[in-house]
């Protein structure tokens, strides 16, 4: 069962009216279908496909550029650690390394009881807390190895939960347009006359 | 007053120094990004001004404070708005706020920390250029970012700052949150739009496809990036004189800096534009404090990981980008990254190049394969494997990325002078060349890490790989 559920397609399609073109919708409702599953799954895709009115293909074909979509089952906590260059001049190598010994896991890959994926990651923009690292996408900052320990911990024994969602939640509060203060959308092709408050003189010919 | 930050290194944490604050005024305040403080604290007068006066007059006072873009071009910011082609409509504004470059940390906290701040900023954008729809696209990674500006959102569409009839004039615009999903070269503006269209994150050409002219669905499109949209508030409130009066001529207002690396107190820091120099960054009392444990510095990136590196040699140039380039770099970014004598010059590169080769979109060629053969081969020299040969192989890659001579910093130790930026490139956007600037930077400066590390044996078979994950 992985189609987006029907709080999910109510989501997704007012998601969609806020765009002039479905498509742009196309990889908020992937994440969406995400956050519903894990990961991205074949059967969420076609049904992205349908909602945006594009083939799955193009889905898929937009989907696998970006390095938050998974595309198989990962870990509800996701541990991207940190490698570039201000992190790893603050030993990010080494708490990587920790972080390999303490799970018994590769970087790259997820513990035998799905609980922890551990990642390589590049560039959070957390640079003068080097080294750092997120958890679904969530910071903490000048990580030790005994931090990580105590992370690790917190995390496996479900401490976190409340803090930190699983795998896939972005922000936990979206945007609403409230009924009636939006404009609304126009297809780009339908507006020919420039916005409402700029005073005719504004207008050059062409 | 904040006693307890989530950001215990922002700016406005540091209580010493009573430097000018544009962007990061509301930093130390626990609730900063709500619109109860936004509204105690001076905001959405900017807007007010900005609907009492004319859209056009609203623009010269852009215009005049020489805003300049703070996403890395640093091309001015009101000049970039008459781009648009007459008499075609609608017109879009973009923010990118898919701050990733390597060092970088502002537009992070601008979001986080004052959202009110920069949607009044693009509030303002709209009204000024005529630009009917805003799209707010935020960095995927960033959860908490992608919270507070979502509630923000919400709370000024229910004050009725953003969408119909905006505070009782005929201005009406419409301000969309949108998410990326994690690619570096989504901060390139034309891939931005692309990536905001449903499409892979790839540059388009330029020519044709300047945004101002043909953007998002092909309309004229405004992109501009958070910090740049973060100081029209001010600028909206207190006039163009009062922006241009901080600051130098060329570079007035302020910026929001990260230094990060070897330094006793790393951290964001708003500087006088044009007249801070590195120095003061770096070794100032009010900023970084100098290198950690007394020790000496060795080198130091000036604009992110794209900007090819200074030497002490270069601490007292200022925060000016016409006088950056002739140094042989450029202001990019905002971040600073800096390495004491104990850093791995070769494995520093290493981490930027493989930064860019992971970053590769894939569309040009060069950056394509160009980045991952550059990663390979810095790679082995890193592990102790290379040759001599690989040092002229890392330079005949970047020869078919940048064709001519690079930038680099004058040294003289080597007695080297000074080749100003920029390159020259055979790739779209600057991602393919950014992967050869961090190592021809190192090999430039530092020949002799570099052959300390270049053994003549013949290297053993398998080659170990050094760091963990590579680039896919």
């Amino acid at each position: 069962m992985s189609k987006l559920n029907d709080v999910n397609v109510a989501l997704a399609k007012e998601i969609i009216s806020r765009y002039p073109r479905k498509k742009s919708a196309l990889i908020p409702l992937v994440h969406l279908s995400q956050e519903q599953n894990g990961y991205v799954t074949e059967e969420a895709m076609r049904h992205v496909a349908e909602l945006v009115d594009v083939t799955p293909a193009e889905v898929y074909g937009t989907a696998s550029f970006y390095e938050m979509f998974r595309f198989e089952p990962t870990g509800t906590y996701l541990i991207n650690i940190c490698g570039t260059l201000s992190c790893q001049l603050m030993g990010s190598q080494e708490l990587m390394h920790h972080a390999e010994q303490r799970l018994g896991i590769k970087a790259g890959s997820t513990t035998p009881d799905g609980s922890i994926t551990l990642q390589q990651a590049e560039c959070q923009a957390a640079c003068t807390e080097a080294p750092c690292l997120q958890v679904n996408y969530r910071h903490r900052y000048r990580v030790t190895n005994a931090e990580l320990d105590e992370l690790i911990d917190d995390l496996q024994s479900g401490k976190l939960t409340s803090e930190i969602p699983p795998h896939g939640t972005l922000g936990r509060q979206r945007q609403h347009i409230p009924a009636g203060r939006g404009l609304g959308v126009q297809a780009p092709e339908s507006v020919t006359t420039a916005p409402a408050w700029l005073p005719i003189k504004a207008e050059e010919p062409k | 007053m904040a006693s307890v930050s989530p950001y215990p290194w922002a700016p406005g944490f540091y209580e010493d120094g009573d430097r000018p604050q544009i962007v990061t005024s509301r930093f130390k305040y626990d609730d900063s990004y709500t619109l109860d403080r936004y509204h105690a604290t001076g905001g959405y007068e900017g807007l007010k001004r900005a609907l009492a006066s004319t859209p056009e007059e609203m623009h010269t006072e852009v215009r005049n404070s020489t805003l300049l873009g703070r996403g890395g071009a640093g091309f001015p910011a009101g000049v970039k708005w008459g781009f648009t082609p007459a008499g075609v409509w609608p017109r879009y504004l973009v923010v990118n706020g898919d701050e990733s470059e390597p060092g970088t940390y502002k537009d992070r906290l601008l979001m986080e920390l004052d959202p009110h701040q920069l949607i009044e900023g693009c509030l303002i954008a709209c009204y000024a250029a005529g630009l009917s729809q805003c799209f707010l696209y935020v960095r995927g990674e960033m959860a908490l970012a992608h919270e507070r500006i979502a509630v923000a959102l919400n709370e000024a569409y229910e004050a009725g700052y953003i969408g119909k009839n905006i505070l009782g004039t005929d201005f009406g615009v419409d301000i969309v949150f949108h998410w990326g999903a994690g690619a570096y070269v989504v901060g390139e503006e034309t891939a931005l739009i692309e990536s905001l269209e449903g499409e892979r994150g790839m540059p388009r050409l330029k020519p044709p496809y300047f945004p101002a002219a043909i953007g998002l669905y092909g309309k004229p499109t405004i992109v501009n990036n958070v910090e740049t949209l973060s100081n029209l508030p001010f600028i909206a409130a207190n006039g163009s004189a009062a922006f241009t009066g901080i600051g130098t001529e060329t570079s007035p207002g302020t910026r929001m800096i990260a230094v990060s690396g070897h330094v006793k107190r790393p951290g964001v820091y708003e500087i006088v534009n044009g007249s801070t120099t590195f120095r003061d960054l770096i070794y100032g009392e009010d900023f970084s404090q100098g290198m950690r444990e007394g020790n000496e510095l060795k080198a130091f990136v000036p604009g992110g990981g794209s900007a090819p590196w200074w030497t002490p040699e270069q601490l007292d140039i200022p925060f000016e980008g016409k006088e950056a380039g002739a140094a042989g770099s450029m202001l990019g970014s905002g971040a600073v990254m800096v390495m004491d004598h104990t850093a791995d010059i070769p494995a520093a590169a290493l981490s930027l190049v493989r930064f860019y080769a992971h970053e590769s979109c894939g569309k040009c060629v060069p950056c394509r394969e160009g980045g991952t053969w550059l990663y390979r081969v810095v790679e082995r020299v890193v592990a102790g494997e290379g040759t001599d040969v690989d040092l002229a192989t890392i330079r005949q890659v970047g020869e078919t990325i940048c064709p001519g001579e690079m930038p680099h910093a004058s040294s003289s130790r080597l007695g080297l002078a000074a080749h100003p930026f920029p390159y020259k490139m055979t790739t779209i956007c600057f991602v393919g060349p950014s992967a050869y600037v961090p190592i021809h930077s190192a090999l430039t400066l530092f020949p002799e890490d570099f052959e300390a590390r270049i053994t003549r044996a013949r290297p053993r078979i398998p080659v170990m790989a050094v760091s963990a994950g590579d680039p896919r």
